[in-house]
């Protein structure tokens, strides 16, 4: 019994639920298999990645400058390695920061923008859509290298410890916190397997994925909204755009993901 | 403080409130509660129907958000999870006419449906159950979690008799009253679900004539 | 102006495989916004591929295929350093081409 369901983990909402139900288990995981390598080869990711670089090297706002001397935390201008690396404390803003946050600290800083209107503007909007190309971008030059984010710094330790306790704490009408999904492993909602996200093996299964082009949606998720909407199916209100919260459970997370390798821009059913 | 730790080990007859209270996780440097509550406050804002409101806890939700107490084998956890889950017993409302089951139909399309409370969902909407989202129900649905154990069968191997319809009635109004960190909402409680959705899901359960119970 | 392309293409053995990803929306014409009111139909219709200026490769496409497709083929010979273009028409007269030379 146990078997059978550890098997059906592999069906995916990728095909329909009515044809997967009359095939067989290993005919479903192949099938499933394929159509993953299949995603995997054409990952439209690709094309956001061109986007972000464009959009990183392109002066914009008063000052007309670029994204190039930007510090992501390797040195200004340093993008090769720099995903891996976050979050992390800098010194400059006295904050621990991910990608998305820090390079609304460039975009203050070397632009000059005005970076509340993108932090209200909704996923999917313009402004938006124009951060998370350039995280996919950002997160491209990592793809391959090790997870290396450090706690070494007082405040990236307690980025941490307030990260773990944001994934237990429970609330809202439906009692939810990151845990109850989360908190265990061979699991799964529907047909989506959960990684158990607390443990440093199913850390980096989230955490090494993201961002991420989604098909179904054709959407592409930076973790910022990939958190976002985690939120929204815990029945919470809505997480700030790069809030510490969020940039807790990114801690919680990457930490954990210690040395696993970056499979970034990802891509989701 | 690891002093009071092991005090309070040897001390497994003290009054289960002040017990929980001192078998509490320690969550490590800058995450004490001052600095926990000052981030959560900073970093949501309501969304719709998703209010910042939602943030504050009950008793029940502040317990269970400290895995030491929500799954600790010690005798103040167990003590302290027998009194959260008397506390919810009590808020459980019975069916008013006592009538159990209603439509096992309309119980299945509740069961299916996911929808509701969220930021993007609109109030006055009915809420499904979520059901499928965690449990196995119908054979003909493969479509389901494994977040809950199985209920297939839910009737045909527990029978009808009225400790079950209680049981089960009870189980899906406030989950925590029989286990106290269960994952699983508290339907009736929170005004997820109405009382005549209750008793469709009952229906879906334990009529005889259900697809559950073929 | 269309969002580019990106093309990849590799010969071997005589036999070139190329690799597009295509940005554009696909609209089927069948959803609709958050106000009800339908999204119109956007779609890609044609896709041509040349080798060496020789049209290779022609697809006419409806409103089924996804947002941001992806498409792989075969052509018989190429050789690196080949010039390979790729042309895509949609519903809306919109056209884009762009090219990549064999690896």
């Amino acid at each position: 019994m146990r078997l059978r369901l550890i098997a059906c983990l592999a069906l995916t909402a990728g095909l329909a639920a009515g044809g997967a139900a009359r095939a067989e288990n290993d005919q479903s995981i192949e099938g499933i298999e394929k159509y993953r390598e299949a995603l995997r080869d054409g990952n439209p990711a690709e094309l956001f990645e061109a986007q972000g670089e464009e959009l990183w090297k392109k002066p914009d706002g008063p000052k007309k400058a670029s994204l190039e001397k930007c510090d992501l935390g390797l040195g200004a201008g340093v993008v090769k390695g720099a995903y891996a690396q976050l979050p992390r404390y800098f010194k400059d803003t006295d904050r621990v920061q991910d990608a998305e946050s820090r390079l609304l600290t460039c975009k203050e800083k070397l632009q000059g923008i005005d970076v509340g209107p993108i932090i209200k503007a909704p996923f999917g909007s313009h402004e938006k859509d124009d951060m998370n190309a350039l995280v996919t971008y950002i997160s491209g030059q990592s793809k391959g290298m090790p997870v290396k984010v450090s706690l070494s710094h007082p405040k990236e330790k307690a980025m941490f410890n307030l990260g773990k306790r944001m994934f237990y704490y429970e609330g809202g009408p439906y009692d939810f916190a990151c845990a109850t999904c989360h908190g265990q492993s061979g699991a799964r909602i529907r047909l989506q397997e959960l990684p158990a996200l607390a443990t440093t093996k199913g850390a980096p299964v989230g955490w090494t994925s993201w961002p991420a082009y989604r098909v179904s949606a054709g959407q592409m998720w930076g973790m910022q909204w990939r958190l976002a909407d985690c939120f929204r199916q815990q029945r919470f209100p809505e997480p700030n755009y790069t809030s510490d919260a969020t940039i807790a459970l990114s801690m919680f997370m990457s930490a954990l993901s210690k040395d696993a390798k970056m499979d970034t821009p990802g891509i989701k059913r | 403080m690891k002093n009071i730790v092991k005090l309070v080990a040897l001390l497994p007859l003290l009054a289960a409130p002040a017990l929980a209270g001192s078998n509490a996780t320690d969550w490590g440097k800058g995450a004490g509660d001052a600095a926990f509550s000052a981030m959560l406050k900073n970093s949501f804002h309501d969304k719709g129907i998703a209010t910042l409101s939602r943030l504050k806890q009950d008793a029940t939700q502040a317990f269970c958000s400290d895995p030491a107490r929500a799954t600790g084998a010690s005798k103040a956890a167990v003590a302290a999870r027998a009194k959260i889950e008397a506390e919810n017993l009590a808020t459980i409302k019975w069916p008013t006419d006592g009538k159990w089951l209603g439509d096992w139909k309309a119980g299945e399309k509740i069961a299916q449906s996911g929808r509701g409370m969220t930021s993007s969902d609109k109030a006055g909407e009915a809420n499904g159950g979520n059901c499928y989202n965690c449990h196995q129900i119908s054979k003909a649905e493969i479509a389901y979690g494994t977040i809950g154990p199985s209920l297939h069968n839910y009737g045909k191997t527990r029978g009808n008799s009225e400790e079950t319809m209680r049981y089960t009635w009870g189980k899906i109004y406030n989950a925590k009253a029989y286990n106290a960190c269960s994952n699983m909402p508290r339907a009736g409680h929170m005004g997820i679900l109405t009382e005549a959705q209750i008793r469709d899901l009952m229906a879906l359960l334990l009529d005889p004539a259900s697809p559950v119970n073929q | 102006m269309p969002n580019p392309m990106k093309i990849r293409a590799t010969a071997k053995d005589g036999v070139t495989e190329v690799k597009v990803l295509m940005n554009h929306e696909m609209e089927t014409g069948f959803r609709k916004d958050s106000s009800g009111a339908v999204i119109p139909a956007w779609f890609i219709t044609d896709v041509t591929a040349k080798l060496k200026d020789k049209v290779v490769m022609q697809a006419q496409w409806g409103a089924s295929v996804s947002k941001n497709p992806f498409l792989a083929f075969k052509i018989k010979g190429g050789a690196a350093g080949d010039k390979v273009v790729v042309t895509w028409t949609d519903n809306k007269g919109e056209t884009r081409t762009d090219e990549t030379t064999i690896a």
